[in-house]
This record gives C-alpha cells, sequence and structure tokens, in this order.
C-alpha cells in the first residue's frame, strides 16, 4: 500500500486496522450544541465522524460548519458530505476550497435523495454532477490542482474520497457493478447504508470481490431507537429486511421493560457488528445512530471493537 | 412526439373573459395525433367558449373554431392563418407551446392564448391511453451505449452513472415505488446482450452549453 494517507481515517484503514466510524446530523437550526454534544460522545469510539448535508433532502445547516467545529472543538475528525443535487460544479468547488481552507480531510460524494422526498419537494434539482462524476472532479482537484474545466487551482486541497453503497439493492448486481466504475475513477472508501442481516451483507462483501472490487468498506450499522423505529422501517423502506429473529428478541424484551429492550438492542447490534469483523473482510463499521448517540459506546465495547 | 394537456375550460375562460372575437385554432400535428387539440377539440372548445362566456354575461361575443396542418411551421401559419384571422381580436391555440409561439410571433397584433399545457415529448401506449416521456432533448444522445433507454429522462435524477440508491425490487422511489428504474433496466438490457462493458464505462460531467436555451439549429 504505497497510497498517500491525508487523514486519520485512511490511515488506520491503510494499515489494515479495523476502522469505526459515526454520524451526526445538523438540523434546522443556527445551533451547534448539539451537533457538538454528538460528536463527544462519539470521539472515542470513533475514528471520524461524517456530518450530513441535507439528509433526505430535508434543508439543514450547511454541514461544512460543523464539519470544522467537531474538528477544532471536539477534536474528532469528519467525513464531510456533499450531495450534488443542491450544487453545480462551481458551487461544489467552493465548498471543496473552502474545505480545504478549514482542514477537512474527508469527503462522501454523494448524489442526494431527490427534492420529491425531502422538505421542500417543490425545488429545482440541480444533479449537475452525479456522484461518481463529483468523485472523478475530487480527484482531478488533489491529484492534479485543477479543476473540471482544467483550470489550475493555488494550493490544492488533499482530501479522501467516499461513496455509498446500498447491500440491501434489489436487484443488487446493478449496484455493485457500479462500484466498479467509482472505484476505476479512484473512490477511496466506501460506506453502505445500514443493513440488519448478516446474511444480506455476507451476499454483498463476497459478490463486490468476485467482480474484483478491492475499495475498503465500512458496513453501515443503525440500532434502533426504539420498535417504533423497526416497524417503521420494516413496513415503509422497502429493500431493507430485518430478520424475524431480532424482531421477536426485540419485542419479547420491549414487553419486560424499557431498559430490557435496550439491553437487548445493544446485544443484537454488537452481535452484528462481531459478525461483520469475523466473517467478512469489510474494513470497518459505519454507526448511524442518529439522536441516540450514546448506544453507540456501549455496542462497540460490547463487541469489542475499539475505533481502530 | 409532444404531448400536452388540455387546461381546465375555466382557466381558459378567465383569460378570455374580456375579449369580443375569438379564433379558436387547432393544430392536425401532434395535438390532433393525441386527440387534444385538433379541428374536432377546436370545435368542442370553441362551443364550450361561447357557452360559458354565456354564463359570464358576454352573450356577443365572436367565436369560431378552425384548423390548420401545422402551428410549427411559419410559413404555413403565415398562409393559411391570414385570412382566417381577419375580423378576430384574440387566437385560442390548441397547439403546443411551439404553435402557440409561432402564431404569437407572426401576428403579434393578435393576442394569444394557450389552451394547453405542454408536458413533454414522449410515446403513447394508445392501449392504456397513456404517454410516457423519452426524450429530454440533450443533444448528445447516447442511447446506443444504455441499451436504448434514456438515463437523462428516464432517470428522475438525470444519472450518466446510475442507479443511484434509491431504487427497491427495480422501482424508483420517485413517484413512489411504481415506476422502473431506468438503470435497472438498462443493465438489464445490457447484461442480456452480454455488453455489461457499456454499464461499467464512466460517463463523464455533461457539457451543458450543448443543451443552452435557446436553441437554434441550420439557417445560416
Amino acid at each position: 500500500m504505497s497510497k498517500p494517507a491525508y487523514s486519520e481515517l485512511m490511515k488506520k484503514i491503510n494499515e489494515g486496522k479495523f476502522v469505526v466510524t459515526g454520524e451526526v446530523e445538523p438540523v434546522k437550526t443556527t445551533d451547534l450544541t448539539e451537533v457538538l454534544e454528538a460528536a463527544k460522545r462519539l470521539k472515542d469510539c470513533c475514528v471520524a465522524v461524517n456530518v450530513t448535508d441535507n439528509p433526505t433532502a430535508f434543508a439543514y445547516m450547511n454541514a461544512l460548519v460543523p464539519s470544522y467545529m467537531i474538528q477544532k472543538e471536539v477534536g474528532l475528525e469528519a467525513v464531510y458530505q456533499m450531495v450534488t443535487r443542491d450544487r453545480n460544479r462551481l458551487a461544489l468547488l467552493s465548498d471543496l476550497l473552502a474545505a480545504g481552507a478549514l482542514g477537512i480531510k474527508n469527503i462522501l460524494a454523494l448524489t442526494g435523495d431527490s427534492v420529491v422526498v425531502g422538505d421542500n419537494p417543490q425545488a429545482k434539482p440541480v444533479h449537475d454532477l452525479d456522484s461518481t462524476q463529483f468523485i472523478y472532479m475530487i480527484r482531478k482537484i488533489v491529484d492534479e490542482g485543477v479543476d473540471l474545466a482544467g483550470k489550475k487551482i493555488h494550493n490544492p486541497p488533499k482530501f479522501h474520497v467516499g461513496a455509498a453503497a446500498n447491500p440491501n439493492a434489489d436487484p443488487l448486481e446493478p449496484e455493485v457493478y457500479k462500484l466498479i466504475r467509482k472505484q476505476n475513477v479512484g473512490v477511496d472508501f466506501i460506506q453502505t447504508q445500514s443493513t440488519y442481516d448478516i446474511e444480506v451483507i455476507k451476499r454483498f462483501m463476497k459478490e463486490v470481490e468476485s467482480i474484483g472490487v478491492k475499495v475498503p468498506i465500512l458496513i453501515g450499522v443503525t440500532p434502533f431507537k426504539s420498535i417504533k423505529m423497526m416497524e417503521w422501517l420494516v413496513k415503509f423502506v422497502p429493500g431493507i429486511t430485518v430478520p424475524s429473529e431480532i424482531q421477536e428478541r426485540l419485542y419479547k424484551a420491549k414487553e419486560i421493560s424499557k431498559k430490557k429492550f435496550e439491553e437487548e438492542n445493544i446485544e443484537i447490534f454488537s452481535e452484528l457488528c462481531k459478525e461483520i469483523r469475523k466473517t467478512t473482510h469489510a474494513a470497518g463499521i459505519h454507526m448511524m445512530a442518529i439522536g441516540f448517540e450514546w448506544v453507540v459506546p456501549p455496542i462497540l465495547e460490547r463487541a469489542g471493537i475499539r475505533k481502530a | 412526439m409532444i404531448i400536452v394537456e388540455p387546461k381546465p375550460l375555466e382557466e381558459v375562460l378567465e383569460m378570455v373573459k374580456n375579449e369580443n372575437s375569438i379564433l379558436v385554432v387547432g393544430c392536425e400535428g401532434c395535438t390532433a395525433i393525441t386527440q387534444a387539440g385538433g379541428e374536432k377539440q377546436a370545435e368542442v372548445m370553441a362551443h364550450l367558449l361561447e357557452m360559458g362566456l354565456k354564463l359570464k354575461g358576454r352573450k356577443d361575443v365572436k367565436i369560431k373554431a378552425t384548423s390548420i396542418l401545422r402551428q410549427c411551421d411559419r410559413q404555413m401559419v403565415a398562409i393559411s392563418l391570414k385570412p382566417l384571422l381577419e375580423g378576430y381580436d384574440a387566437v385560442v391555440s390548441m397547439a403546443c407551446g411551439v404553435g402557440v409561439q409561432t402564431v404569437a410571433d407572426i401576428f403579434s397584433n393578435k393576442k394569444i392564448y394557450p389552451a394547453q399545457n405542454t408536458k413533454f415529448m414522449g410515446s403513447h401506449d394508445r392501449e392504456v391511453g397513456k404517454f410516457s416521456e423519452m426524450c429530454s432533448a440533450c443533444g448528445e444522445c447516447i442511447l446506443h451505449e444504455t441499451g436504448g433507454v434514456c438515463p437523462i429522462t428516464r432517470c428522475a435524477k438525470s444519472l450518466l452513472n446510475g442507479p443511484c440508491g434509491g431504487f427497491a425490487r427495480g422501482k424508483c422511489e420517485v413517484g413512489g415505488w411504481t415506476r422502473d428504474c431506468a438503470w435497472v433496466l438498462i443493465f438489464n438490457r445490457l447484461k442480456a446482450q452480454g455488453r455489461l462493458d457499456l454499464f461499467t464505462k464512466f460517463r463523464p460531467p455533461r457539457n451543458y452549453q450543448l443543451s443552452q436555451s435557446p436553441r437554434e439549429l441550420g439557417g445560416e
């Protein structure tokens, strides 16, 4: 591995450590307190934390400021998420240069959910670039010091760029084959959507490996905040499967007490994390527990997983 | 062809309520084929306007229906509409937005009102009476690389390197999981043809200068 590492995240991945990343979500506010508190709760168990960019097309605070503040105030490295839905290539470049100036080292390049599923569905979607083209643009900036038009950038930033993937995709083949494209363009790492079934994760990793994708993959894990959240996922999010055994265990625990549910929840997800580490070639885990970050440290602790 | 959707009658009535003489002009091109704006529909529109205006207390309005072969052809519009427009102040055009503007350009002294909302370029499934958008006129066709499925038009995000994460069971989340994911369609067709190299091919960012409006072709 002679690839340079500009970030802690990439350094640990390159060293072959099993890494953990977390996630926080700035919302419709100018108050940074909560997002900084959330990052603090993740600091000791995550090597880096993703900061979401208008997730599910809800208009929230720009992710760059909290990314910077988390690095500065909390001392935790950020993965600055950027969607191409809301900005054309000019605005994307402006934000990348600003991110470089502020010491951001990781970008997660995303297309972004459609505006029609968001909180301003009347908005004009931009989609000047798709996520793969955005990765291509970042590679040009980092490796060649030029923008998409070939214009020279003074003191170009150094970023690592990640992409998303969905192990639950149905059909799975197009999802896996598109990763070949992203690999060819030069993506550094992949963080996946949440998956609840170890068999789904194993199948995804096997497919990815069999077609020659070698990019390090962090498997997305989202514990349940409540039984309601689980039911909502099962009912309304097509493609997500929660094994019936897990559902039954949580229903039984819930019947006993809230505390028992929390314990069982932690047990189930620490088992999942352990299994991911033991049975796949995943480079790590991406923990998404927005609004209940406190659950992440005990899950990882019980799974015997340190941040890297 | 160009697909239109008739405006609600109330909207057209509101537009023309103060006019004294109205010529309703059908178009025998796309809108006639889709039975939205041909001669028949122009006649029906003239009757409805007459009745509607009467109900609004406008009993003396002169209204007549006619139709020409193509409202998007400047010479055809100039020659065939000129004698018909004599004595009319206003035109209700049953054509698409192209026809409406061509008539307005040539007869700029007449007031023109669109009877349709122009929707898209699409195909017609007559069995189920459904029109589907197929082309966005992007100016750089790649249908030979995508199994004959246009990702610019049929992918809700116009991705050139899809699919995105928003599909399940092959359906797109935009539109409530009812429409096929264009990139799953593309994958399936290319796979069946043994051409997955075209699927994994990276397509660089588009040159939007090629679809910068207003576009023109020829005429030099």
